[in-house]
C-alpha cells in the first residue's frame, strides 16, 4: 500500500535514500541540494540507516569518495547542485569510465556565473557528455520514483554507468506537495541488493581506473558508448517493473495530448506542469496543442522522440539552459538532430527560457503555442533561436 | 568479461576487454615494458658495490631486485632512468649515463 504524505522534493529523495540504505553517502552541502544530506544526517544520527556518512571537504572529494566506495562493492550516493557539480567534473568522468553505477541526486541550479542560486538546467546539461545517465522529474513524486529506479537501471550488467536523478531546484526541491511513498519493505524488495561481479574488497587482487594507453583507451570508450545504448532497454525494463509493482507508469518521456497534436513543445522538468495547464486551456479553444516532457536525457531517446514528433507541424524546443553555441540550447540541438531523418520534419524553433530562475507562467507558454500556430499556418519559421521573458529594446519575437 | 590482463593484447577486440579496463590480478606492470621511454640509464659497477642495499628501497619502480640479502642486476625493462639510485649510492657503484640504443 502506498502511503499518502506531503513532502518537498528534497525530503522525498532523502526518504528514498533512507529506504535504500546505501553503503556510503558522501556529503557536501550546496544550495539547493543541501537539505538532502541534512535530512540524511538525521537518519544516520537516529540509527535509521547503516550508511557510512562521509563529510568531505569538497565535491571533488565527494565524487572521489563515491568512486572508492562503489569500487569497494557498496552503493554510494551523493547530492549536489550547480558549482558543486562543476567542481566534481573530473571525477564524474572517472566514475563513468570506471563503470561505477553511483547515484547522484542533482538539484538543478544555474551554473555560475554570474553567480545565481535559482533553477535552470545549466549544471547537469554541462555534464551531458560525461557518460552519466540522466533522468529528470516534473515534481517531487517523479524525483522519488526516479530515485527508486535509479540503481537498478545503473547496475544492470550491460549498463554499469553512474546515474543522475535531477529535479528543479527550489521549484520542486523545496515545494511541499502531495506525494505517494512506498513502504520500506516494498522499496527494499524492488531495489534489491547490490552484487557487483568484482570489487576491491573481494579478496583477490583488483585494480580500478588504470592508465589506459593508446592501444586500449578508444576500445574502453566504445564500451561506454555501447553501455549508454544498452541503458535504453534497462530503463524500459525497470520502468515496466516499477509500474507493475507500484502502479505509476514511466518511459523515456511523457507524451501529453500528442496523438493529434499540430503544435507541440518539448521540454524538461517542472515547467511541464505549467505547460499542461496551458495545453488544456488551448484544447478548450480548439487548438491541437501537445507536449513532450522528456524524462530521460541520457541516453537520448532520439528515435522514439522523432517518431512522437513526426506528425506535428511546428515544434518549440524549450531549453532551460543557454547553449552558448550561437544557435540554440542543448535540448534543441539533440531534438533537431533526432528529427533530421524524418521524411516530413516538423518546423522547429528553440526557445531558451527560465534561465537563472526567470519565471515562466501559463501565459508565457501560450505565447509560444500561438507563435507555433503562426509558423504552422504560414510555413514561415523566422527566427529560430529565441530568448523568452527577457527585457529587450527590440520587437519581441513571441 | 573477466579476462586476466595477461590474456589481453593489442589485438583483443573491445567486446573482450574488461569493463573500464579493470584488472583482476596483481603485479601486471611486469607484463609491460615500462622502461621504454628512458633517456638515461644506470649501470651497476659490481666490484665497487658493498651490498649496503641503500639503493633498492629508494627505487620508485622496484627495479633493483634483492634476493637473499643481496641486490642483483637492474631490471631495465622497468627502470625509468630517474637516477635516484645513482644519487643515493655512497660508493660510486652506480653510473648514470646517456642511454645509447
Ligand atoms: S634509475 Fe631510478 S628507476 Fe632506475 S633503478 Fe635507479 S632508482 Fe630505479
Ligand atoms: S647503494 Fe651502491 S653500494 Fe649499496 S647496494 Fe646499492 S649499488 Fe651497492
Amino acid at each position: 500500500m502506498s502511503i499518502r504524505e506531503r513532502l518537498s522534493g528534497n525530503e522525498a529523495v532523502a526518504h528514498a535514500m533512507r529506504q535504500i540504505n546505501p553503503g556510503v553517502f558522501a556529503a557536501f552541502p550546496i544550495t539547493p541540494s543541501t537539505e538532502i544530506p541534512q535530512y540524511f544526517a538525521q537518519y544516520v544520527a537516529d540509527g535509521a540507516v547503516d550508511t557510512e556518512y562521509v563529510t568531505v571537504e569538497s565535491e571533488h572529494s565527494s565524487m572521489s569518495t563515491c568512486i572508492g566506495a562503489q569500487a569497494a562493492g557498496v552503493r554510494a550516493v551523493t547530492a549536489t547542485s550547480s558549482a558543486g557539480m562543476a567542481f566534481m567534473y573530473e571525477m564524474l568522468y572517472v566514475a563513468a569510465s570506471s563503470r561505477l553505477p553511483i547515484t547522484l541526486a542533482c538539484v538543478n541550479r544555474a551554473l555560475t556565473g554570474p553567480i545565481n542560486i535559482n533553477n535552470d538546467h545549466s549544471d547537469s546539461m554541462g555534464a551531458r557528455d560525461s557518460g552519466w545517465l540522466q533522468l529528470y522529474a516534473e515534481n517531487g513524486q517523479e524525483a522519488y520514483d526516479n530515485f527508486l529506479q535509479a540503481m537498478r537501471i545503473a547496475e544492470t550488467a550491460d549498463v554499469r554507468l553512474p546515474i543522475m536523478i535531477c529535479q528543479d531546484g527550489f521549484i520542486t526541491s523545496h515545494a511541499v506537495e502531495n506525494i505517494l511513498l512506498e513502504e520500506d519493505a516494498a522499496v527494499k524488495a524492488f531495489v534489491g541488493d547490490y552484487t557487483p561481479r568484482h570489487t576491491l574488497l573481494q579478496g583477490s587482487a583488483m585494480a580500478v581506473g588504470p592508465y589506459d594507453t593508446v592501444a586500449f583507451c578508444m576500445e574502453h570508450k566504445v564500451q561506454q558508448a555501447e553501455a549508454m545504448k544498452n541503458a535504453k532497454r534497462a530503463i524500459l525494463n525497470v520502468s515496466a517493473d516499477f509500474e507493475k509493482t507500484f502502479g505509476r507508469k514511466y518511459g523515456f518521456f511523457e507524451a501529453y495530448r500528442m496523438e493529434d497534436a499540430e503544435v507541440a513543445l518539448v521540454l524538461i522538468g517542472s515547467t511541464a506542469g505549467t505547460a499542461k495547464a496551458c495545453v488544456e486551456g488551448l484544447r478548450e479553444k480548439g487548438v491541437k496543442a501537445g507536449l513532450i516532457k522528456l524524462r530521460v536525457f541520457r541516453p537520448f531517446p532520439a528515435k522514439e522522440l522523432a517518431a512522437a514528433l513526426s506528425h506535428v507541424k511546428a515544434v518549440a524546443v524549450m531549453d532551460k539552459s543557454e547553449g552558448n553555441n550561437g544557435c540554440g540550447g542543448p535540448l534543441y540541438a539533440e531534438t533537431a538532430a533526432a528529427c533530421y531523418d524524418l521524411a516530413h520534419r516538423p518546423k522547429m524553433i528553440d526557445v531558451v527560457y527560465g534561465v537563472a530562475g526567470r519565471d515562466c507562467e501559463v501565459g508565457d507558454i501560450e505565447r509560444v503555442y500561438r507563435h507555433l500556430l503562426r509558423i504552422a499556418e504560414t510555413g514561415e519559421v523566422g527566427e529560430k533561436y529565441i530568448h523568452m521573458g527577457v527585457r529587450t529594446s527590440e520587437q519581441e519575437v513571441l | 568479461m573477466t579476462r586476466k590482463a595477461k590474456d589481453i593484447t593489442e589485438q583483443t577486440p573491445w567486446q573482450e576487454l574488461t569493463p573500464g579496463g579493470e584488472i583482476y590480478e596483481g603485479g601486471t606492470s611486469m607484463l609491460v615494458n615500462t622502461g621504454e621511454w628512458r633517456s638515461d640509464v644506470v649501470i651497476w659497477v659490481r666490484d665497487k658495490c658493498k651490498q649496503c642495499l641503500l639503493c633498492a628501497p629508494f627505487c620508485p619502480d622496484s627495479s633493483i631486485p634483492v634476493k637473499d640479502g643481496k641486490r642483483d642486476e637492474f631490471d631495465l625493462d622497468h627502470c625509468k632512468g630517474c637516477g635516484i639510485c645513482f644519487k643515493v649510492c655512497p660508493f660510486e657503484a652506480i653510473r648514470f649515463e646517456k642511454e645509447v640504443k
